[in-house]
């Protein structure tokens, strides 16, 4: 016989280090259905019978949170076999409050007192005899953290479960409350087990919105509602709350000595008194969010994606960073040598183009016989045209100086002899998995198509998917710790005022601050937003913040267009806080969002040293997600990129082109074809279309693309060799709008992935990508038609269109809207009667 | 009408009754803030809200906004 049960408790009662402790690697993580909510189930270490359900971290069964509503339609839809309630021992009170109302669901309850241990410690004593013939449940105590007791808690449970005793509800209310209590079950029908109608008769009473969707016929309890009301004064729900407080308050001290020594003496009391203090409090908060910053964006998370991106998915890596520096020697005295042979080519390109590239041929080709190339080399220098050249180089040289020199052919021939260093002869040279597959499909013969596809779009897919990991793993790690200490409920605490004007949680703050490196790691950081429509606001906004990758871009256009001013970075940053403010506004306001209440009245629990165990799986359980969920839409999209990018139509014939044919390729085509979508924006011509599309990539491919486009096989990472071919073909306006429509538009692949994996919902995908994308439309187009008046040059329809966007946009952000009194779920209904 | 709201930092108060109806309200009561009960103003965030409050021996933040609800008598 297989068993069910659930695990039900408080959030911050160590409910998530018992289900562990339980259940140890064997876990199966996954959704709810319809919902956003993590549904977590394991099976009991050494029964493989019986399954342990983790249900979300919760305070009531009210219907109010979607955690909440989850948790009670499994319970009362479900009906696990025995539900172990784990209850926190320094706050027992609180606890017990959700404990009555478990009870009510005829269900076996065995409940397992955690913290037992720093309840002693600070002299309190836990009664757990008497609180057991109190609630007519039994009692035990554990220590979730040091593992004691949990055994003796599971098989408890077990038993329970395999007896399937009847349950008899213990505690009471008010005599008059119990009466009405006792009518209103009498009135319902034959649908609702006999154990499970007081749990519907409470929720009746309460007015509860949901409960009727459980039930198959609804009695009428107004009547009885009424009476209530008047004589209390109060709403019902009003009264059953009391009721149930007023409960445990009076076995409360029957089962409870406090000792007098621990009012506000706790070691967390003291740590919050400096945490949060009024002046210390921002100072503090501003450190901690340097140092998670520092370490998982600016240092080891950029040597992380570093390592990833550009040796494991590149050419290869130093092990253990040996022979690094030796190598970065050996290549900047290189460096010289590069520069003048570049320079000479350049000017000898100009001066006799036949023979400098009859000789180039020969040079860049890698399988070009040692002899031939010596032949080559004679062959140029001994030309007469070349014999006589003679050009200046420009030499960059130590601290950002730079060195005219003067190359002809001597020093020419002195600069080819020079070796260039090799990073595998230096120290331990790991060479890159792309390097290693491309070595075997070369040994193998494999046909360039099908090598390509395998380099370009899998491999490459692959390392897109993998190449974030390490750091996302690092920032991990500080959420983990952050959240299990009980720090980032203070950071709510600390910025709720802040971010709640927008529709963000103050919360929101670490997803936006890390995605100013990095949005990826980003959106996956909004994870610890409890709130549903806050986490869904958050994510959707994050990648506003321009990331580390659209810097090149930013660069790229303030340099063509701007003359490197400084203000263009500076408003980068401001466009992309303003978009999230006025997105968090206006979407608040939306049908979509509009139906979830998110009152702020938080715990602050009491901080605690996390175990290194809990911080790593939490780290893990997290890492594995992305690469689970968001690994199929970032390889496959990829994949079908590099395609588009390298097939096409070319000297009369379909088939793979040169990475410098990128004009006819098919996105190139397809670039000609969406262009015009771009014209209202000032930059419809195909290139910046194409340009834009390869940014889906990775935001810094769109310069890279512009060098292509432009004819230079490779570009500085501003892209200084384009800026002038860039300049001459659209006016700065529309280039500013295309800066801020690459901004704000849909982000990279790994970042929508990361994006479908936290909204874990297709619809709420493609709204946030499709509101992102339109956004970033009408912005750009509103900066390019208005901005044109300014230059003179009015297009009258299109600056009316603008303008109406303008009001539109303000009529958005300005109009009144009320905060919902109910939540809307669309989970399945399931069939709740017996 | 005393509120929880205009109590000042490092008060106790009694909790004489909720006002508002809805989720913000039976959540408040979820945790603890109901009828009878001694509720301790702890201190207010840096920027001045939202405010944090000991009720039944634990540490519970709310917003300014939501503490109105709440009456309250010394």
């Amino acid at each position: 016989m297989s068993i069910k049960i659930a695990l039900a408790g408080n959030p911050n009662c160590g409910k998530t280090t018992l289900f562990n402790a339980l259940t140890g690697s064997n876990q199966f993580v996954g959704n709810w259905p319809g919902v956003t909510v993590e549904k977590k189930e394991g099976k009991l270490k050494g029964h493989s019978d019986v399954t342990i359900m983790d249900l979300p971290g919760i305070y009531s069964l009210s219907p109010y949170t979607l955690e909440e509503v989850v948790a009670r339609n499994y319970l009362v839809g479900e009906r696990p076999d025995a539900i172990l309630n784990i209850v926190d021992g320094t706050n027992i009170e609180r606890n017990l409050y959700l404990s009555t109302q478990l009870m009510e669901l005829g269900i076996p309850v065995i409940m397992a007192v955690n913290m037992m241990d720093i309840l002693e410690k600070n002299g309190d004593k836990i009664h757990l005899d008497k609180l057991s013939e109190k609630l007519g449940c039994p009692v035990v105590a554990i220590s979730a953290l040091k593992g004691t007791g949990i055994k003796e808690a599971a098989d408890k449970a077990v038993d329970l479960a395999k007896k399937a005793a009847t349950v008899t509800i213990a505690h009471s209310f008010a005599d008059s409350v119990e009466a009405v209590i006792s009518a209103v079950e009498a009135k319902i029908g034959s649908d609702v087990a006999d154990e499970q109608k007081r749990f519907f008769a409470i929720k009746l009473i309460e007015k509860d919105d949901k409960i009727k969707d459980m039930m198959k016929s609804v009695p009428d309890v107004s009547a009885e509602v009424q009476k209530l009301e008047d004589e209390f004064d109060d709403d019902t729900e009003s009264i059953i709350t009391n009721e149930r407080y007023q409960y445990i308050s009076s076995i409360i001290h029957d089962c409870c000595t406090k000792s007098k020594k621990s009012e506000g003496g706790s070691v967390s009391d003291k740590i919050d008194k400096v945490v949060t203090n009024r002046w210390a409090a921002l100072p503090i908060f501003a450190a901690v969010m340097f140092l998670v910053y520092y370490i998982s964006v600016t240092t080891v998370g950029s040597w992380a994606t570093d390592w990833a991106n550009d040796g494991v998915f590149g050419d290869g890596w130093h092990l253990f960073g040996i022979g690094t520096s030796a190598y970065n020697d050996a290549a900047d005295e290189y460096a010289p040598y590069d520069a003048e042979i570049k320079g000479f080519l350049e000017a000898a390109e100009e001066k006799a183009p036949d023979v400098t590239k009859e000789f180039t041929e020969v040079y860049d080709d890698e399988d070009a016989q040692e002899a031939d190339v010596d032949a080559a080399i004679k062959a140029f220098t001994s030309n007469s045209a070349i014999k006589s050249l003679t050009t200046e180089v420009n030499i960059a040289g130590e601290d950002e100086d730079e060195e005219l020199v003067n190359v002809n052919v001597a020093t020419f021939e002195t600069a080819l002899e020079q070796e260039e260093p090799d990073p595998a002869d230096y120290g331990v040279w790991v060479p890159g998995i792309p390097v290693l597959i491309g070595n075997g499909l070369d040994a193998i013969g494999c046909a360039d198509w099908l090598s390509g596809l395998i380099l370009d779009g899998i491999v490459a897919g692959v390392g897109a998917v993998l190449g974030f990991v390490p750091q996302m793993l690092v920032l991990f790690i500080f959420l983990a710790f952050l959240e299990s200490c009980g720090y980032m409920a203070r950071v709510a605490f600390i910025m709720d005022r802040i971010f709640r004007k927008f529709g963000l949680s103050g919360k929101s703050f670490i997803p936006m601050l890390i995605g100013s490196g990095c949005g990826v790691p980003g959106v996956m950081a909004s994870r610890t937003i409890e709130n549903d429509r806050d986490r869904k606001m958050t994510i959707m906004t994050t990648t506003f913040i321009p990331c580390g990758a659209k810097l090149p871009i930013i660069a790229l256009i303030a340099g063509a267009f701007f003359d490197n001013a400084g203000w263009v970075a500076w408003s980068a940053y401001f466009v992309g806080i303003a978009a999230i403010i006025c997105s968090g506004i206006i979407l608040k306001k939306t049908k979509m969002f509009a139906g979830e209440p998110a009152p702020f009245v938080m715990e602050l629990p009491a901080y605690h040293m996390p175990t290194v165990e809990n911080v790593l799986r939490s780290m893990w359980e997290r890492g594995w997600s992305f690469i689970k969920k968001a690994g199929t839409i970032i390889l496959l999209s990829t994949i079908v990129l590099w395609f588009l990018m390298n097939f096409g139509w070319a000297d009369g014939s379909f088939g793979m082109l040169e990475a410098e044919q990128l004009d006819s390729s098919i996105l190139a085509a397809i670039g000609s074809v969406i262009a015009p979508i771009f014209a209202p924006l000032g930059w419809g011509n195909w290139k910046m279309a194409v340009a834009a599309i390869t940014g889906l990539i990775a935001k810094e491919n769109v310069v890279a693309t512009f060098g292509i486009l432009f004819g230079f096989a490779e570009v500085a990472e501003d892209g200084a060799e384009i800026w002038g071919q860039l300049g001459a073909s659209i006016v700065p306006i529309a280039a500013y709008g295309f800066l801020v429509f690459n901004l704000l538009c849909a982000p990279c692949f790994a970042a929508m992935g990361a994006i479908k994996r936290e909204m874990n919902n297709t619809k709420w995908f493609w709204f946030a990508i499709g509101y992102q994308t339109v956004l970033a439309y009408i912005v750009a187009f509103c900066i390019y038609q208005i901005g044109s008046v300014f230059t003179g040059n009015i297009h009258v329809v299109g600056l009316i269109i603008a303008l109406l966007f303008v009001a539109g946009f303000i009529y958005l952000l300005v109009r009144p809207y009320k905060e919902s009194d109910t939540l809307k779920v669309d989970m399945k209904k399931k069939a709740f009667a017996k | 009408m005393k509120t929880l709201k205009e109590t000042a930092c490092g008060q106790t108060v009694k909790v004489k009754r909720l006002h508002g109806e809805g989720p913000v309200k039976r959540r408040i009561m979820d945790m603890g803030i109901t009828k009878g009960v001694d509720v301790y103003v702890r201190k207010v965030a840096p920027l001045g809200d939202p405010v944090e409050v000991t009720v039944r021996g634990y540490e519970l933040s709310l917003r300014k906004a939501d503490a109105e609800m709440i009456e309250v008598e010394a």
